[in-house]
């Protein structure tokens, strides 16, 4: 009995996902059943992998001890400039390779000039933000081009599969969450990236290639930001190039709501993602509850404390219960 | 005579202008547990650095085991089988006993280029077994580093070197910010290494600590060794003259 507490305060994810269950009766009640609806069940779980692929990313940055403010700029200039290529005559494979490419050397950027210069990534990333918006909006030109919709392979992508409840782009999450959870949880790469952010000296003392994890952490933190614009744009068919804009911000609040550590070290990348889920279910329900939306904020703000000093409570109970020493 | 476990000939380091080690000659005997002593800046935290691979000497040379060694990395002079225990203790505090225990040498079942998926039971199984040969009892290899006491993590750390096999074990400060007790808890490791024929280094500023635990004292001052000598045939007095 008192092992399966310890177990269960040790692992914030599981507060997560009773709060998400609290939330989802709230809303179900007050929205007159509309919240658990087949139609707003398939709404909800279309953004659902688009938030939660950079939330994803961001997690494991952020376990390996760094920070990338620069996601939700980087969310939009992958689409912008898929879309900028097919309007150009590029065939969509090349023009997705590319894509993707920009992300890694952004992301490769990201930890070159903070771990070459020694500075937080907290200002590398914040002079990303703008300047990767700034390039974004350049190359649109400020408009939104046109999205050559019939040369992209939706089905690949955001389709509803066989006119179902979910889209491609969930299975691929799906995938996406159980790859890196196995990436964190069973190899030993994940041992190095929860080393690395636990406590750099005794890593780089064991031989740890903590300057290599950074790098492989900030380009993937940055390559699925990419790909979870990607999908949004062509959920949506149109590359407004203020997309993702204040993502960051929802990236850091699932993150921290989900139980990973601000410091690093501590996290999981299930936890990150019912956080990310959290918020999608409050943003959803509080318009389906005829709630004023501009409350949301309010509400995600308020779970961002709370969740983090019930998390640090839990860890403290969690330590003090002590079975046998 | 068996050959020294570890030989150091004419042994130089500069810190900007600082002439940190000047001219080192020391051989250590397999088997027996040595002190370092020095007052702050009299060069043995550089020695340790060089031998644990964390720094590299501008001259002179190291063998270890007769063989000529390059210690370029902390990875390096493990292999050779010269692993370090820091009083920061090179645990992660927010990660398990069993992973600590493996850091940066996890068993795998399965891999690609190095990377690969841990063999998680071996490890769990492995480090029971580790930290019960260290005389340190704990209740289950999945508890966190952060839990235990500053002489349990001591202890840890002691069970990993030992685990691989290492044959010389550089103790730098380990009781440092330890209680009374727990620092005899340290101590008695230190003792027990010799009986597996490991060769301990045990840098201390207590002399007392030396005294108890060793069978050789190394005293340094100014980048030079300028006492060496069996603890049966010297005195804490004799030390703190020469230091």
């Amino acid at each position: 009995m008192k092992r399966a507490l310890k177990i269960y305060l040790e692992k914030p994810e599981l507060a997560g996902i009773l709060l998400l269950i609290v939330l989802m009766a709230f809303f179900e009640v007050r929205s007159n059943g509309i919240f658990l609806s087949y139609q707003n069940v398939r709404g909800v779980l279309g953004l659902l992998p688009e938030v939660g692929a950079v939330t994803t990313g961001f997690a494991m940055l952020m376990i390996c001890g760094e920070f990338d403010l620069s996601v939700g700029s980087v969310f939009a200039i992958m689409p912008m400039s898929i879309a900028l290529m097919l309007n150009a005559g590029v065939p969509f494979w090349p023009a997705f390779a590319v894509g993707v490419l920009i992300c890694a050397i952004i992301g490769f950027l990201n930890a070159f000039i903070t771990l070459r210069f020694d500075i937080p990534s907290f200002i590398t990333t914040l002079g990303m933000l703008f300047m990767v918006r700034s390039l974004t909006i350049v190359m649109s030109g400020g408009f939104p081009p046109l999205l050559a919709v019939d040369k992209i392979p939706m089905g690949l992508f955001t389709d509803f599969i066989g006119g179902g409840l979910f889209r491609a782009s969930f299975v691929w999450f799906v995938a996406l969450v159980l790859v890196a959870s196995a990436i964190m949880a069973r190899t030993n790469f994940g041992n190095w990236i929860s080393a690395t952010g636990g406590f750099i000296e005794a890593a780089r003392s064991m031989g740890i290639p903590v300057t290599r994890v950074k790098f492989t952490c900030f380009m993937m933190c940055s390559i699925l930001a990419g790909l979870a614009g990607t999908v949004q744009v062509f959920r949506l068919k149109s590359p407004f190039p203020n997309l993702g804009e204040t993502l960051e911000l929802q990236a850091i609040a699932g993150s921290v709501i989900g139980g990973v550590a601000l410091a690093g070290g501590v996290g999981t990348v299930s936890g990150a993602v019912v956080g990310a889920l959290l918020i999608r279910v409050i943003d959803n329900g509080l318009v389906l509850s005829r709630i004023d939306a501009n409350w949301f904020k309010f509400a995600i703000g308020a779970l961002t404390v709370f969740a983090v000093v019930g998390n640090s409570w839990l860890r403290r109970t969690a330590r003090r219960i002590k079975l046998e020493v | 005579m068996p050959t020294p476990i570890i030989s150091i000939r004419g042994l130089h380091k500069w810190y900007s202008g600082v002439h940190a080690l000047n001219g080192i000659d020391l051989d250590l005997e397999p088997g027996e547990p040595v002190g370092l002593v020095g007052d702050n800046g009299a060069g043995k935290s550089t020695l340790i650095k060089v031998l644990s691979g964390v720094e590299l000497p501008d001259s002179g040379e190291i063998r270890v085991e007769g063989r000529l060694a390059a210690l370029r990395s902390p990875k390096s002079a493990m292999r050779l089988g010269i692993e370090t225990v820091y009083q920061y203790n090179s645990l992660v505090p927010n990660m398990s006993v069993a992973r600590n225990l493996f850091i940066g040498r996890e068993p795998l079942t399965f891999s690609l280029g190095g990377v690969g998926i841990m063999d998680q039971r071996k490890m769990r199984e492995d480090s029971t077994r580790a930290i019960a040969d260290v005389d340190l009892h704990l209740r289950s290899p999945d508890t966190l580093v952060g839990e235990l006491s500053g002489g349990q993590r001591q202890g840890v750390a002691i069970a990993r070197a030992m685990y691989f096999k290492s044959k010389v074990l550089i103790l730098d400060e380990p009781t440092n910010h330890l209680s009374v007790r727990e620092t005899s808890k340290v101590l008695g490791f230190v003792k027990g290494l010799a009986a597996q024929n490991v060769t301990a280094i045990l840098i201390s500023h207590n002399l007392h600590h030396v005294f108890v635990s060793c069978q050789r004292v190394v005293a340094m001052a100014r980048g030079k060794i300028v006492l060496d000598k069996k603890i049966a045939e010297t005195s804490i007095d004799e030390i703190v003259d020469v230091i």
